[in-house]
């Protein structure tokens, strides 16, 4: 087991070296920053004046080091538009945008898991009909729409929760539901078709002959195997949440690291663009990581790979 | 000696799109104690149908009927689904085919021979797991305290047939209900698996029904024979009676299949039954076996055959024609 961490560890390291490659790169390839960051009306020694100060006259390969170094203590230096260093903005934002993941994750998977163990133990019955239904409208049906929904429902007409703004926990509640619905049907499904596939499988039927009861052999014998690849998925769409809640942030006004990135690539703010998506992709890749090991745990077959 | 499963008129239909598949016909058989019956048969006609109606893990969509299925004088059908639980895995315990997916691969050895006997009977956990190490010994499964923490994973296909076997110990059931248990070995484990059964069965007094498609196997361990055709028996009786004077055309057939040592001409060509099995969807008219059997005549189309007794005893069959024959020649 303990060999099987260290390998993904380093694996993780090396995608994690990729990225920041990557996401360095990326803005270079864009064009050349320094004029961009003078602007149109800028003159020639202007431009020269600030790819001197912004150290982009450097090799490209000193300059990543450079960032790199920095990075590593989490200075992304300082943003172009806004008056205030990368990380201050960074650490104002991404407390929110966890926590609304962080809950978001936690509403999909409590709703998404026992809905498609039932659906799979009533395969076939209006109840199975009613989940595939619950996850037919979660798809179709756009996220700002459904928090809007919310908003009109609960915060304007009923006054039970607040609309929007990030006070307090109950600020949180409704965006986290509109998120979170957002990723309950693929979770759904996968639950579903995990168990009805292993609920076929000779070893239930080896457990179902030992003459233990029906709670032991669905959520000992079954749940455990069909679970498995539920939790990789968790751990995308919980990247996910983090990188793309920016929909689900605008509507409920919370001021998370969505809409940061997304004003910050309007306004060309490189360095915040940069730290956002190393920020989001560490983030994916140390989610990606423990699901690996949660699935090692779970499936000893998985530690030997 | 007495009789510990009596099982008349078994049917198991199951619904498909074509109709309604009626797999197991109107079975009849008797299971004494300490003895082992072997029901025999090519694929299809209806042996894990009726392992699996015994057990009660039959699909959700079969049917299942009989007019008596009675386990040592309780009737498994009117059973509630407790009560059956009770009785399944304690009493009557079930060995599958296909070792390699019968084990949960996420748990190990050690906790799933245990759970079973822990649910069952009031023992502490340290003597399950004695229980435990003691059984995989006796089914030949070597350093078997250490078995205990693997995983099926760490495990070849014959031993995980032995931890199978030592899980259906557990409890001492009265019954043991084998199911092809060597069909998925290969050769030289398939002996070793089928002397421990034979030994296994005889130590522990446990009655087994051994489902096969091998009539090899069948001569070397069974006490008792079944022949199933087409979702009914056509021929039953004790092993040595069926070997030295089988009657059935099907039986017959199933036996030149094998080839001798010194009777079968080296060179010549294997026998074999020609033709295939009916389709067991909607009902059969006359004898399920006679577009297969060389003596079939037009009263063979006409009415079913029925059981009957060809020795005045318990060796029964089913074909009127070949009955008269015996009996004449007798």
């Amino acid at each position: 087991m303990l060999a099987f961490v260290v390998r993904r560890l380093l694996v993780a390291l090396s995608v994690a070296f990729t990225v920041s490659v990557v996401s360095f790169m990326l803005l270079h390839l864009s064009g050349d920053l320094a004029t961009s960051i003078a602007g149109p009306e800028a003159t020639a020694e202007q431009v020269e004046d600030i790819r001197k100060q912004f150290g982009l006259d450097q090799p490209i390969v000193m300059q990543y080091l450079h960032w790199l170094w920095d990075a590593l203590h989490f200075d992304f230096g300082r943003s172009y538009y806004f008056q205030d260093t990368v990380m201050g903005l960074i650490g104002e934002r991404l407390p929110i945008t966890l926590t609304l993941g962080g809950i978001a994750l936690a509403v999909a998977t409590l709703i998404a898991i026992p809905l498609g163990v039932l659906a799979a133990i009533k395969q076939d019955t209006w109840i199975d009909r009613l989940a595939l239904l619950i996850a037919v409208i979660g798809q179709a049906m756009p996220s700002f729409w459904f928090g809007l929904a919310l908003i009109v429902i609960f915060a304007v007409n009923l006054h039970w929760l607040p609309a929007g703004g990030n006070a307090t926990w109950q600020h949180f509640i409704l965006p986290a539901i509109a998120l979170g619905y957002y990723a309950t049907p693929a979770m759904m499904r996968l639950t579903r078709t995990g168990m009805l596939e292993v609920l076929g499988s000779d070893y239930i039927r080896t457990a179902r002959a030992k003459g233990l009861n029906e709670r032991t052999v669905i959520f000992k014998h079954a749940l455990r195997n069909a679970v498995i690849p539920v939790v990789a998925l968790m751990a995308v769409e919980l990247g996910f949440m983090l990188g793309g809640s920016v929909v689900i942030e605008s509507v409920f006004s919370l001021k998370g690291l969505g809409q940061l990135a997304w004003d910050a690539i309007a306004r060309n703010d490189y360095p915040v663009v940069q730290a956002v998506v190393l920020i989001i992709a560490v983030f994916y890749i140390a989610l990606t990581f423990l699901a690996d090991v949660i699935n090692a745990m779970l499936d000893p077959r998985l530690r030997v790979r | 000696m007495s009789v510990l499963l009596d099982v008349k008129n078994l049917q198991v239909d199951l619904p498909t799109a074509n109709g309604m598949l009626h797999a197991v016909r109107g079975i009849d058989f008797q299971v004494n104690r300490g003895e082992m019956l072997c029901i025999v048969g090519e694929s299809g006609c209806g042996k894990s149908m009726t392992s699996m109606a015994l057990m009660g893990l039959l699909p959700k969509r079969a049917q299942c009927t009989a007019e008596r299925m009675a386990f040592d004088g309780t009737d498994l059908l009117t059973l509630s689904k407790k009560e059956r639980n009770q009785i399944r895995g304690m009493r009557m315990s079930m060995i599958f085919q296909e070792p390699m997916t019968s084990l949960n691969p996420s748990y190990t050895l050690g906790n799933q021979l245990c759970e079973g006997i822990l649910k069952h009977k009031k023992i502490s956990r340290s003597e399950a797991r004695e229980r435990a190490i003691y059984l995989l010994e006796r089914a030949g499964v070597p350093y078997a305290a250490e078995r205990l923490e693997q995983y099926p994973h760490q495990l070849s296909g014959g031993l995980r047939q032995r931890v199978m076997i030592a899980m259906a110990l557990m409890c001492e059931p009265d019954l043991i209900i084998a199911d092809e248990p060597t069909t998925a070995l290969d050769v030289t484990i398939q002996a070793q698996i089928l002397r421990l059964i034979r030994e296994l069965q005889q130590e522990f007094g446990t009655a087994v029904i051994f489902i096969t498609h091998d009539l090899g196997v069948v001569a070397r361990i069974a006490d008792w024979v079944a022949v199933m055709y087409a979702g009914q028996v056509v021929e039953t009786a004790s092993a040595r009676q069926l070997f030295s004077s089988p009657v059935h055309p099907y039986t017959q057939g199933l036996l030149n299949c094998i080839p001798v040592p010194g009777r079968t001409a080296p060179g010549s060509h294997l026998q074999a039954i020609p033709g295939v099995v009916p389709s067991l969807v909607g009902e059969l008219q006359g004898c399920a076996f006679r577009n297969r059997c060389d003596r079939a005549s037009t009263e063979c189309t006409r009415s079913q055959p029925q059981l009957i007794s060809v020795d005045g005893g318990q060796h029964q069959v089913r074909c009127p024609v070949m009955t008269q024959q015996w009996q004449e020649a007798v």
